[in-house]
């Protein structure tokens, strides 16, 4: 089965850009052909800082032949339809048609219309340079003497050559025959832009991947990971150090390199006096290269050593000492800027820094970031006790958070925000708990980021967070769809995982009221809306945890749930309940009555809701019932006001037995009026008791 | 005098491995060897190369263009008092613009690097993504930051649009960091060090020598004592002279020409407003929101000269312009 070969060749991709690309192409290509009828075996994409390459194998040669058999008129009809039949069905004369007898309807001519399938080559050559055209690059440009005219060819950076072959491994290859704004479709293509630039003639895959070898190129962007991660770490482990791996960084460095070459510089150790996440920060934002980790130091924290590892394209000649110095040349004037502002950021407090903040606004609906500082600090003091943290600290760790926005070093470096705050808040002396503060009232910031768990830092982290998410629910900045520029989803994750992760007992809607008034709001209008919102980001939450979310409904439909940590106590605990058999006995006997009730306060057009009359007990299960029903109903809700909720779902599993004897020797539906009212109310008496623990009806499926 | 050198300095002199001259002098040959016009520099303060008329209006109409030239740059907010060995508010840039671009762009830049002295097999050159954009010009392109041993010496751009039109052609531009260059072909870990003039001993003069009395005065001048009420009162001036001279150069009406006659001196005008903010945003007298604004308006001042050019000759401008 014949294969393709296709290659972009241009200019330098942008690195980020190019595993979408890839994907991208293979999705186009691969569509285009299937939606053509054309199945293939299996398709890979590929992309290096000079070129997209995509192996589709397994084509057939040509399309599905289609036969068609078109009923003209019957012999000897009109002229008219006649040549109305001819010209339809794309005949000559009418001996081209063949004729049919019927017995019923006589004789009538058939023509039969046979299209040769399409030679896949000829699909090939139409679908390609339609899709080289409408490319979906995140930002494309025009280019050369063409520009000069509009609907001018857009590709990310210029666009130089197009490699297209197509055929069977056995034969020569043909090239697919097309072109796009005068670059022809052939079988030539380049190797490294340095260590091998002259033309390449290739066939097809199979001798592509061997021939860019040959010529310093690696295709497969994983291969070149994968390569630039060992030589790294046997570099490091040749000295005695530890590679500070990066997943990011080395897919970024992997999309700069056709030919990776990892080196190892290094830098005068008295850079080490500066904090490691800045030296790391500085040769990776700026140099693309990697740190290493050496001994702990004597305090027995883990230090890192004055090398780094960076990755060229290039095998030099000098074996790359060249390229080392030069790195080395550049990561000191990096280091000695980072330095500078280790020195002088330290020599202005953190708290006379504070009046900058006035100058720079948050949002410009919701003020400056020094009235946002103000309206922090209030909230954390507020919730110091809640969390069992030392109020003043709370306060004086919130007035200093953001303090570090205006150094010189998170100017520079935006991701040390928080971090470098701590290191300055330390090194001025503020309380170990302050500091600490400092840098995690940002956490968490995803579902999988580590919770704080200091009480100063929690209370910073809740009132930061609360404070956000209000402000932008006064102001109608709420998330829609894929919408969240803000992420108060994730805000609101990181509320509830401070909450649950500190066992906080924090009902939201006082929460919410205090948060509004620093915004001068009253919460009425916003609370509900928030409310619901939380509620739906934590059964997110749980189901990701594997909770049911049906249980998660069942809590939340009862009135006033606002304290999320018990709503979870409570879930887990109906959990557990219902995977017992008293448990799901229960909710089936629960069911049975809430459909009992269902059908029969819809045929009588009345709800049966007021408590069973105990002169109308008639049978000894009835009265069973009722007492049973009696004690648990009150001893379940006392269990919950204590937040005892295994207690109250042991307190209902008593309901069992007399549920289970009821349906089994009463019946329901007695002749009797009255009787038969009391005893749909004994049933409305069972579903108001579940209800001291969930609403049962929202509890879905078999238990488990 | 009969100690007096020949005329003729010494090629060894003039290597740009060995003077800040002979770079600047070996990058003239080079991009005259491909046709460039080798122009002077701009004879106005500005912050970047781009600004040359040569590069911002010449960007704009069909009409082929070729030039390169040096362009003392001013980054008033850069300056260091001459205490740090990278930083300037005054350095220059070599600066090359090719319209429409020639398809081999990449090659030829390599090729400059080649002639100034860097050896391609022994140096890593990379190109890595960096979109230019100037707010003050209305003006964008996609293009590299080129790095050499982990360093950037150029910038590389294809312009897509200027004063807010799409460039059709599209112009290739080339940027050249001279001082950073210069301290990587000599050596040199601190720019005052770098040899200027490519003798040694007492004819030495280096970068020092010309230029750091001048980086501690402007440094001082640009943070210090800037008259900003004068700088506010030109900033405004320039503004409605800009606006003043696109008017007057507009065509008479009943006239058949209908080319602009003034889009060069506007122009001119919309420069000073450029460097006149940069110079108050130094002093801190600008505050955060208003800085936008400022940048706006000379966005503006751009956009309306870059529209009168394009109804000059030169501009492109075609059919009605026989002289009556």
């Amino acid at each position: 089965m014949p294969d393709l070969l296709l290659e972009l060749f241009s200019e330098e991709i942008p690195a980020r850009m190019q595993r979408r690309a890839a994907e991208d192409l293979r999705k186009l290509v691969t569509d285009a052909l299937v939606e053509r009828g054309f199945l293939y075996e299996g398709a890979k994409a590929f992309a290096t800082p000079r070129r997209l390459a995509l192996h589709v194998a397994g084509l057939p040669p040509r399309g599905q032949d289609v036969r068609e058999e078109r009923k003209g008129p019957r012999v000897g009809a009109p002229e008219g339809a006649v040549q109305g039949f001819l010209k339809s069905a794309g005949l000559a004369s009418l001996d081209e048609a063949r004729i049919v007898s019927d017995p019923k309807k006589g004789e009538f001519y058939v023509a039969v219309i046979e299209r040769p399938g399409r030679e896949t080559i000829e699909v090939l050559a139409e679908i390609l340079p339609a899709i080289v055209r409408s490319f979906p690059w995140p930002k494309s440009m025009r280019w050369g003497a063409a520009s000069r005219e509009p609907g001018s060819l857009r590709w990310v950076r210029p666009l130089h050559s197009i490699v297209a072959s197509f055929g069977p491994e056995t034969e020569t290859p043909e090239v697919v025959p097309f072109s796009v704004d005068g670059i022809e479709a052939g079988l030539t293509t380049r190797g490294h832009r340095f260590m091998a630039p002259q033309p390449i003639e290739v066939r097809r895959f199979a001798d592509y991947l061997p021939a860019l070898e040959r010529a310093f190129v690696v295709l497969d962007s994983e291969r070149r990971k994968d390569i630039i991660l060992h030589d790294a770490r046997d570099l490091a482990f040749a000295r005695g150090l530890d590679l500070v791996e990066d997943e990011g960084l080395l897919e970024e460095v992997a999309g700069l390199v056709e030919w990776p070459v990892t080196l190892m510089g290094a830098f005068d150790e008295r850079f080490l006096e500066i904090p490691p996440e800045v030296i790391r920060a500085t040769i990776r934002a700026n140099q693309k290269c990697f740190v290493l980790r050496g001994a702990p130091g004597p305090d027995g924290r883990e230090r890192l050593a004055n090398a780094f590892i960076l990755v060229s394209n290039l095998v030099a000649s000098d074996g790359g000492a060249a390229i080392v110095a030069g790195n080395e040349r550049v990561v000191r004037a990096r280091l000695s800027d980072a330095a500078f502002f280790w020195e002088t950021d330290r020599k202005v407090r953190l708290e006379d820094r504070l009046p900058k903040l006035a100058s720079i606004v948050f949002h410009e609906r919701l003020g400056t970031q020094a009235a946002r500082v103000e309206r922090i600090a209030a909230l954390a003091r507020a919730l110091a006790p809640v969390v069992g943290a030392d109020a003043a600290l709370a306060e004086r760790a919130a007035r200093l958070a953001k303090a570090d926005l205006v150094t010189e070093m998170v100017g520079e470096f935006p991701e040390l925000q928080g971090l470098m705050g701590r290191y300055y808040a330390a090194e001025q002396g503020e309380d170990p708990a302050v500091a600490a503060a400092i840098e995690e009232h940002y956490k968490p910031l995803g579902p999988s980021d580590r919770v704080p768990s200091e009480p100063v830092s929690v209370a910073v982290a809740l009132a930061d967070k609360l404070d956000t998410l209000v402000g932008f629910w006064a102001i109608g900045e709420t998330p829609t769809g894929s919408k969240d520029p803000y992420a108060l989803r994730r805000a609101a994750l990181g509320v509830i995982r401070l909450i649950l992760a500190s066992e906080a007992r924090l009902p939201l809607r006082a929460q919410i009221a205090a948060a509004a008034a620093g915004h001068g709001q009253e919460a009425s209008g916003l609370a509900g809306d928030l409310l619901a919102f939380f509620a739906d980001r934590l059964k997110v939450y749980l189901r990701d945890q594997g909770a049911r979310h049906d249980l998660i409904d069942a809590v939340f439909a009862l009135p006033g749930q606002d304290d999320l940590l018990m709503v979870v106590r409570r879930v887990e605990a109906l959990g557990r309940f219902l995977d017992t058999e008293d448990g799901k006995n229960l909710l089936a006997g629960y069911r049975r009555a809430a459909n009992i009730l269902r059908i029969e306060e819809k045929k009588d057009g009345r709800a049966y809701d007021s408590a069973p009359d105990p002169a109308l007990l008639s049978l000894p299960e009835e009265s069973a019932l009722a007492d049973a029903l009696r004690s648990a109903g009150a001893e379940a809700g006392r269990a919950v006001a204590a937040e005892d909720f295994e207690g109250a779902m042991r307190a209902l599993s008593i309901l069992r037995a007399p549920v289970d004897a009821f349906f089994d020797k009463v019946t329901v539906n007695a002749d009797a009026a009255a009787l038969r009212a009391n005893r749909l109310a004994l049933l409305n008496a069972l579903r108001v008791a579940t209800r001291e623990v969930a609403d049962f009806s929202r509890i879905g499926g078999e238990a488990r | 005098m009969s100690t007096a050198r020949p005329l003729t300095a010494t090629d060894a002199d003039l290597q740009p491995t060995r003077s800040f001259q002979g770079l600047i002098l070996t990058l003239q040959r080079f991009w005259a060897a491909q046709g460039c016009v080798i122009l002077q520099p701009y004879d106005m303060e500005v912050g970047a190369g781009t600004f040359h008329p040569a590069t911002t209006l010449r960007a704009l109409g069909p009409k082929p263009w070729k030039a390169a030239y040096v362009q003392p740059s001013r980054r008033p907010k850069d300056g260091r008092y001459g205490e740090n060995p990278n930083r300037l508010q005054h350095y220059y840039q070599f600066q090359v613009i090719l319209k429409p671009n020639p398809p081999n762009l990449q090659e030829l830049y390599l090729d400059s690097l080649k002639a100034i002295g860097v050896d391609l097999g022994l140096h890593d050159i990379r190109f890595v993504e960096d979109d230019w954009e100037s707010p003050t010009l209305g003006a964008w392109g996609l293009g590299w930051e080129c790095w050499c041993d982990g360093m950037e010496v150029s910038q590389f751009t294809y312009f897509q649009q200027v004063a807010g039109f799409e460039c059709a052609p599209v112009a290739g531009e080339l940027t050249y960091g001279l001082e950073r260059l210069a301290m990587y072909v000599q050596g040199v870990e601190n720019v005052y060090d770098l040899n200027f003039n490519g003798r040694e001993g007492d004819e030495k003069v280096t970068y020092g020598d010309v230029f750091l009395q001048a980086e501690q005065e402007y440094s001082r001048h640009n943070f210090e004592a800037a008259d900003t009420e004068m700088l506010f009162r030109q900033f405004r001036d320039a503004e409605a002279a800009c606006r003043a001279y696109l008017q007057a150069g507009e065509p008479g009406p009943g006239g058949n020409d209908a080319r602009h006659r003034m889009a060069q001196p506007a122009y001119d005008q919309c420069i000073k407003a450029s460097h006149v903010f940069n110079l108050l945003d130094a002093r801190g007298v600008i505050s955060v929101t208003e800085r936008q604004s400022y940048i706006l308006r000379v966005r503006e001042l751009a956009k309306a000269c870059g529209e009168a050019w394009r109804r000059t000759e030169a501009g492109g401008l075609v059919g009605e312009t026989a002289a009556p």
